[in-house]
């Protein structure tokens, strides 16, 4: 199971953080009259975690019935079925614990350390988590930014690509004094962003124009874009090159590692951080998130108070578009350093899940972005380590946000066990079978 | 049929619903269950209906005891329940909404349209109902799907019929149409439970009233008992019915409307052309049926629906200026629909508190909220405003009515105001807070505001207004003083004549003089006349009864 756990709320204060499905001793009855309490209140936080518990478990059953062995000795379940589900809970439990090495802690890399070994590569799969999740972070904050205005961003792909082609151009086309390179760079992607997300809210806030509609068609206009524009030696097709890609952005331009060498993270990775608390000093402490979360709760009050309805879609358009183009920027800045046709990848749709899961907070956007990172990270180390596809970490995430999306369907879930045993101090194991 | 609950009791946690509840309806009865929001009126219905099971506690059909876990059992105990949501298929027409869930077939499980149709033609005419079982429900004003709701309980032989606030969505001419109708159930041998917290209502059409507060029965009364009894009964305390104010002492001008035209949503001009000026110090009243271009009014006012002509603040033409802008320079403004345009329901009260002061210091300092200062303030609002919430940190949307209302009269009053425009304040409200805003409105007035207080509740009108301003289609048809009779008010509000006919099927002269009062009536299904010699009738429980 996932580390992401550990931040287990309902955990009684005496006796530690007790892991997951091992019901603490004695105050067990306690423990799961608040579990009870909290799913039955639908907390939210509880939920999300119960939803992930639930994807990983079935995740887990995915893992251990697609692999030949597994499904061998099953068809001979009744012959030796200790051998069948042994065989199953290995499969399952190699695949994650390669899952978590990758992307959490390996512990032969801490044996190693002991043995003269490298100390920073102790903590290589953290670093790696966090570089995965910096754009998750940005693309997560600009759809969940939206969303609190009351509108629905699908167009955070769009404008990762105006970021990028902003912060590729600055990148390599101008030579700038190193610090000041990549603040620009920066400057530019949100820029870039900005503008495709400002032009789907001023054309809500003039004709009336969906936001879903123009999003998702300004998401295509701006792939075409970018392949035309790698397809030019004129504007950003890498000299020489056949091929629809940009040259590398200048050495100065490129986002540095903090932290010294062992422990380090990538800047970009501090640039989300900071966008997210920048999002959240915005939605909760300045008049302008006021106004945002005024017109997402109730445009008709929001007018009657006085707001001006269509300049806040306009406005909120502007900032999650540069999120989303700071996100471009952050990753061409960072690992990939230069631009391809498809370099948006699914960033922009990931942010979308990325929001939903953390339920359009910035705090929770960026754990769920972490996790999202550290499925990323984790999914390659495991497909090496055990041949699992690493197509598994997508169904993982799909699973979480299914889950999440349908809160009744996890309370049903957990019910129903519920109400096969006993009473309120069987519920805990009740999520360990 | 003789419908008894005995000793009803149903506890929510802690809070208990309803407490020992007594309650006996003879055939042929019209039985008013009077109480506050809260008060538990709707939870020992939806007993009665199977909704919701009691804790304790017996209900007795003509003297046998019968259990009633579901609705199929209330129906088959021939139980009726019009609720105040409707439960209708909008896009089925009547007849097939009425037939829903007991579809009348021919063989092979062929639906019988001809049947249904039919049926719901004859209850139609033998009621008075006036219904068209091929219309489309959705196609209908509300006041004749409440009837189609009436028509499916009869058609499953109700003879016992709840009506939970039915005229909460009715305009005072549909009240006066429904109260006909029931009228003519009850010579038909049924009887009905009838909710409300509307003492005029309450007193104009029941035999028997029961009051109810905070889940016990406190009182029964007949309909002869005066207003300011059953609002004591109901509130638990001597309720000022009508607040008691001095003599006007107007001053300047404060706001002049010139010309006014409004554009209404179906492209006609739902305000033609409308002048008025209020004086600091005076309260004009602006009466009219719902409907005759007030919503539109107040929208142009405050610079939420573009219009034409001049609105001059003080010496300040505010025509072109934004919502902003008129808030800033001092209308204060209660909106109609306080839920839908003046709240925001999962903020917390004390965001609410500052909705449109939010950008304004001290609560902002550049772009930074001061959160300190928003909580002291909705901690020294609260108690000022008498504003019943857990804590200022709740949400907007779990406060009553009531409560809520004084949110927004709170936030209004609470800044620096010029002019105070209230639309339909008291709306929904029960007595206690009636009271309460009225109070509040009267006190601005009395401090050098100018109110203009929008109402289709000629009560308030009557108890408020220094000056009236009566709405009909769009224009003021006259300005009068607060001296004037209900009748020739009556007669301003619907055009000045007596026999137009406004294109409403269902409104017969007798809809016409509805608006008059939704609370008279005691004898106008009866006597059918002119309006004016309604007028007469309803006059006197609006008129004479002020405590």
């Amino acid at each position: 199971m996932s580390e992401k756990q550990g931040a287990w709320p309902a955990s009684p204060p005496a006796g530690g953080a007790p892991p997951p499905g091992e019901p603490p001793a004695g105050q067990a009855p306690s423990f799961g009259q608040a579990l009870i309490t909290a799913i039955l209140d639908g907390n939210p936080v509880v939920v999300t975690i119960l939803a992930i518990i639930a994807a990983v478990v079935l995740g887990g059953l995915l893992i251990a019935f697609s692999d030949p062995v597994v499904l061998h000795l099953w068809s001979t379940f009744f012959s030796n079925p200790g051998a069948a589900i042994s065989a199953a809970w290995d499969a399952a439990a190699a695949a994650y614990s390669a899952l978590i090495e990758g992307s959490i802690l390996n512990p032969h890399t801490v044996a190693a350390a002991f043995h003269g070994g490298s100390v920073g590569a102790i903590f290589y799969p953290l670093s790696q988590t966090c570089s995965d999740a910096t754009p998750l972070i940005l693309t997560g904050l600009s759809v969940a930014l939206a969303f609190r205005a009351g509108l629905f961003n699908i167009g955070a792909a769009g404008q990762w690509v105006g970021g990028a082609i902003v912060a590729t151009y600055l990148g390599f086309g101008v030579s700038l004094p190193p610090v000041i390179h990549v603040i620009v760079c920066l400057i530019g992607g949100f820029i870039g962003g900005a503008v495709i997300g400002w032009l789907v809210g001023e054309l809500k806030a003039r004709t009336g124009a969906h936001e879903v509609i123009v999003t998702i068609m300004l998401n295509y206009i701006m792939y075409n874009l970018l392949s035309f524009l790698l397809g030019s030696p004129a504007a950003l097709q890498q000299p020489g090159q056949a091929n629809l890609i940009s040259p590398n952005v200048a050495a100065d331009a490129r986002l540095p590692h903090v932290g010294g060498p062992p422990p380090q993270v990538d800047a970009g990775f501090l640039v989300a951080l900071a966008a997210a608390a920048g999002v959240w000093w915005l939605l909760s402490r300045s008049t302008v998130g006021f106004q945002f979360r005024t017109v997402g709760a109730n445009p008709n009050a929001a007018r009657g108070a006085g707001m001006r309805v269509e300049r806040s879609w306009a406005l909120v358009m502007l900032i999650a578009g540069g999120l989303a183009g700071l996100a471009g920027a952050a990753v061409i800045q960072g690992p990939l350093q230069n631009l391809t046709f498809n370099s948006y990848g699914t960033y922009g749709f990931d942010g979308i899940t990325v929001a939903l899961l953390g339920r359009a907070r910035p705090l929770g956007v960026a754990l769920a972005a972490l996790l999202f990172g550290a499925l990323h990270a984790g999914g390659t180390a495991m497909e090496a380590a055990t041949q699992v596809p690493t197509d598994i970490v997508q169904v993982l995430q799909g699973l979480i946000v299914l889950f999440v999306a349908a809160p009744p369907l996890i309370r049903a879930l957990f019910r129903l066990r519920t109400a096969g045993t006993a009473g309120l101090e069987a519920v805990p194991k009740g999520w360990n079978a | 049929m003789k419908l008894e609950l005995a000793g009803i009791t149903k506890r929510f946690g802690s809070l208990v619903a309803n407490d020992h509840i007594d309650l006996t309806v003879e055939p042929g009865e019209i039985r008013a269950l009077l109480g506050e929001n809260g008060a538990g009126k709707s939870t020992l219905m939806n007993i009665l209906y199977g909704l919701t099971q009691p804790d304790e506690g017996e209900i007795r059909v003509d003297g046998k005891p019968i259990s009633i876990r579901s609705p199929k059992d209330a129906i088959a105990a021939k139980i009726g329940m019009v609720h105040q949501h409707f439960m209708l298929v909008p896009v089925f027409t009547v007849a097939e909404n009425v037939t829903l869930g007991q579809e009348p077939t021919r063989r092979f499980g062929l639906l019988d349209r001809r049947r249904a149709r039919s049926e719901v033609r004859d209850l139609s005419q033998q009621f008075g109902l006036d219904v068209d079982p091929d219309a489309v429900v959705e196609e209908l004003p509300v006041g004749i799907q409440q009837r189609v709701e009436i028509i499916k309980a009869l058609m499953r032989e109700a003879s016992v019929l709840i009506l939970d606030e039915p005229t909460a969505v009715l305009t005072p001419s549909e009240s006066e149409d429904l109260f006909r109708i029931m009228r003519d159930l009850r010579a038909d041998g049924r009887s009905i439970v009838f909710i409300s917290h509307k003492l005029k209502e309450v007193q104009a059409i029941a035999d028997r009233i029961t009051v109810i507060r905070q889940g016990k029965v406190v009182g029964e009364r007949g309909p002869e008992c005066t207003d300011a009894e059953l609002a004591a009964l109901m509130v638990g305390r001597n309720v000022q019915l009508r607040v008691s104010k001095d003599e006007a002492s107007p001053g300047d001008v404060r706001l002049a409307v010139r010309d006014l035209i409004v554009p209404g949503d179906t492209g006609r001009s739902a305000v033609e052309g409308i002048s008025f000026e209020v004086r600091a110090g005076e309260i004009l009243g602006v009466a009219g049926v719902q409907g005759n271009g007030q919503t539109e009014l107040c929208e142009a006012l405050m610079g939420l629906r573009p219009s034409s002509g001049t609105v001059i603040l003080g010496d300040h033409d505010i025509s072109a200026e934004t919502p902003h802008a008129r808030l800033q320079a001092g209308i204060g403004y209660i909106p109609e629909d306080r839920q839908e345009d003046g709240l925001v329901g999962e903020f917390p009260v004390a965001d609410n508190l500052i909705l449109d002061v939010y950008d304004q210091p001290p609560f902002a300092r550049g772009i930074a909220l001061d959160l300190d200062q928003i909580r002291a303030t909705a901690t020294a609002r609260v108690p000022e405003f008498d504003i019943r919430t857990a804590s200022i940190a709740a949400r907007v949307a779990s406060l009553s009515g009531g409560n809520q209302q004084k949110v927004i009269l709170a936030r209004e009053i609470g800044r620096e105001l010029r002019v105070l425009l209230a639309s339909q304040p008291t709306r929904g409200l029960d007595v206690g807070s009636i009271e309460f805003v009225h109070r509040r409105i009267v006190e601005q007035r009395d401090r050098g505001l100018a109110v203009i207080l929008v109402s289709s509740e000629l009560d308030e009108i009557y108890a408020l207004a220094d000056r009236i301003a009566v709405m009909y289609e769009g224009k003021i048809t006259g300005f009068r003083p607060p001296t004037v009779s209900i009748e020739e008010l009556g007669l301003l509000m619907t055009g000045g004549s007596t026999d137009t006919d406004d294109g409403d099927a269902a409104a017969g002269p007798v809809a016409q003089a509805g608006p008059l009062d939704a609370v008279g009536g005691t004898t106008g299904a009866e006597v059918p006349g002119s309006p004016v010699a309604e007028a007469g009738d309803t006059g006197q429980p609006g008129q004479e009864e002020p405590s």
